[in-house]
């Protein structure tokens, strides 16, 4: 096992090496440079604009230049943002959180909903209730998440509109009074809506592997030893149907992150999703470059340890 | 793995010959109707409701969208920029607009069709670019293996790791892109799955024994690979690709959303959308109507390409 977890680590040096060469390449692929609109400029001199660019590293060859971002790098120090002059690292980690906290949260959601209704329809196969739902997450999976979260706002306006109860359609909460309850209030619509396509999938997936969980013949021992169905459908049945999913999880990070974008532009939740977007419409290209750094790098760690808790929770998995 | 045979393969057999002694048992081969496998495909399909059910409401959507100018001249009488601001924001039905009137007058149905060839375009334009990156490179790595298979597999592996949305909008900060370029950009972030995909499926046919029957003939690798090979990897691509097009559709819809799409004043659903968004509180049919038909060929191009993959290759099921 310890060995397994030293290989799989030396293994993803190279997978972030890729990432960090496919962020840099892209960033440098660039027409101009952050001085080439001195070029034109009567004021500077052609000697002033090699200082500067000596003086910003920019007479080098890429591949130095690679190296020096990339030790940076390593350091936790993803470079300054070309706007606000701030670390994009500090950027990052201030609005991390609600991202977290919204990714999260839908992602309970969907999967409180997606495991009894994916166990029920695997246990009873081609009942009402199966058709049903298996239509269901068909017409659930082709949603535009940036749709959906519209038509919700269009109906708490509506309902606003008409004084019925509603709830806010932005931000993280309240200004000037973010209690928990505003908090909570601001979190429902946003991550139901995330959650929406979410459980459709999930639904879909944790019926299939059931179904093949059902097959398995230790199921049909446990009910030859007349254990009751509850015991045997969520004892037996779930938790080996189960297990795949933590690596799913894993490999679908960032299809979750990518959700997020939208639903926080849609709803203005003040995270990673909406700092990316903002960059982008600032031409703050270092924040944006940082921002899919920070997130892959994020995701090829969440498998990396995704891998090594499914080793832990199977113990048939063996390494050698 | 059912042998998948190509087209035309069964038409070949030769006829019993009819003086021979077991004619009248052969006899019942040559009347029952040789069927190609796409023939026993598009059988199994026609019995699947739903799927012929969404088959046409893809031509309806297709006819729709590609009918656009037609639309344009016959139906609603006006360009999709043509603007008419003393008509803002008129309702469906209202004044003979169909569709009504969006905040700068311009008719929705005329912008719609449009904006639904636009996005259909970008999406197909999309997964043939896919088909072409990620078939070429799935093909060399699971062809040839050994190091060409390690270095296309770890750059998949590389590019799976960064989120195909941060891709993209780390790609459009860079380049403003076109209708074609947008394409280009969906498809360069999209191949990995397809080369896998098709990585696998040819490092287990090229040890069958006709491929090897073939290389003892003396084939050269490119016609092992375009006859013997490719036809074989065909219904697992075409799965592949019907399934990828709406993921597209909602890609360049979302992309189109942020602004980071298709640029005003072409309508794509996307932008349509997002126009609409800043007069939310003026009409909920100018939101209503561009998501629906986005929601509408999203889900029907799905159960078709389900339908299709279930009539092509009945084992390959849920997943």
């Amino acid at each position: 096992m310890g060995q397994y977890v030293v290989r799989r680590v030396i293994q993803i040096v190279p997978l972030v090496l890729g990432i960090t060469i496919i962020t840099f390449a892209l960033a440098n692929l660039v027409p101009g440079s952050p001085i080439s609109d001195l070029e034109f400029n009567p004021q500077v001199r052609p000697e002033d604009r090699e200082r500067i660019a000596k003086a910003l590293g920019l007479d080098q060859p890429l591949h130095v230049r690679y190296v020096q971002w990339l030790s940076h790098v390593a350091r936790g120090d993803l470079g300054l943002s070309l706007i606000t002059y701030q670390p994009v690292m500090k950027t990052i980690m201030e609005k991390l959180p609600n991202t977290l906290l919204l990714t999260v949260t839908a992602l309970i959601l969907s999967l409180i909903v997606a495991i009894p209704v994916g166990v029920y329809g695997a246990v009873r196969r081609n009942s009402a209730f199966d058709q049903v739902t298996t239509v269901g997450a068909v017409a659930g999976f082709a949603m535009p998440t940036f749709w959906l979260g519209l038509m919700v706002i269009l109906i708490l306006v509506r309902m606003k509109g008409a004084g019925l109860p509603t709830l806010p359609t932005g931000g993280v909460c309240e200004l000037g009074n973010c209690t928990l309850l505003s908090r909570v209030q601001h979190l429902i619509a946003p991550a139901f809506v995330l959650a929406f396509v979410q459980t459709a999938t999930w639904t879909r997936y944790i019926r299939s592997q059931m179904i093949e969980v059902l097959r398995q013949d230790y199921m049909r021992t446990a009910e030859a030893k007349g254990l009751r169905e509850v015991v045997i459908i969520f004892r037996h049945g779930l938790r080996n149907a189960i297990l795949p999913l933590v690596t799913l999880l894993a490999l679908d990070l960032p299809t979750l992150f990518s959700g997020s974008v939208i639903v926080e532009q849609i709803f203005t939740w003040n995270g990673l999703g909406r700092l990316i977007l903002d960059s982008v419409n600032k031409r703050d290209y270092t924040m944006v470059m940082g921002v899919t750094l920070f997130v892959s790098v994020l995701t090829v760690v969440a498998n990396l340890l995704a891998d090594i808790v499914y080793g832990v929770l199977d113990p048939r998995i063996r390494y050698d | 793995m059912a042998e998948v045979r190509p087209e035309g393969f069964a038409e070949r057999r030769p006829a019993a010959p009819a003086t021979s002694r077991v004619a009248d048992d052969l006899s019942r081969v040559g009347r029952t109707k040789p069927r190609s496998n796409a023939q026993q495909a598009w059988a199994r399909f026609r019995r699947n409701r739903l799927a012929m059910a969404s088959l046409v409401v893809v031509f309806l959507v297709f006819a729709f969208g590609f009918g656009a100018p037609l639309i344009s001249r016959y139906v609603t009488h006006v360009g999709y920029d043509k603007q008419v601001l003393l008509d803002k924001f008129k309702k469906p039905g209202e004044d003979g607009y169909i569709l009504g009137t969006d905040n700068l007058g311009r008719d929705v149905l005329t912008r719609l069709a449009y904006g639904a060839r636009m996005s259909m375009m970008v999406a197909i334009l999309a997964v043939a670019s896919a088909l072409l990156f990620g078939g070429t490179l799935g093909s060399l790595a699971g062809y040839y293996g050994r190091w060409i298979d390690s270095v296309i597999m770890r750059f998949v592996d590389i590019m799976l790791s960064i989120p195909a949305l941060f891709l993209l909008i780390f790609i459009n900060t860079l380049f403003t892109v076109g209708a074609t370029a947008l394409a280009f950009v969906i498809a360069s972030v999209s191949w990995m799955g397809l080369a896998r995909l098709i990585r696998g499926e040819i490092m287990s046919i090229k040890r069958r024994d006709y491929v090897e029957a073939a290389r003892v003939l003396g084939a050269a690798d490119s016609r092992i690979i375009i006859r013997h090979i490719l036809p074989n990897v065909t219904p697992i691509v075409i799965v592949w690709a019907t399934l990828a097009l709406p993921a597209f559709i909602l890609v360049e819809a979302a992309l189109s959303f942020l602004g980071l799409g298709v640029q005003v004043p072409v309508p794509s659903l996307g932008n349509m959308l997002s126009d609409a968004v800043t007069y939310i509180s003026h009409s909920w049919t100018l939101i209503f109507i561009p998501g629906f038909v986005i929601y509408i060929t999203v889900l029907a191009i799905n159960l078709f390409g389900n339908g299709l993959r279930d009539a092509l290759d009945p084992r390959l099921g849920e997943n």
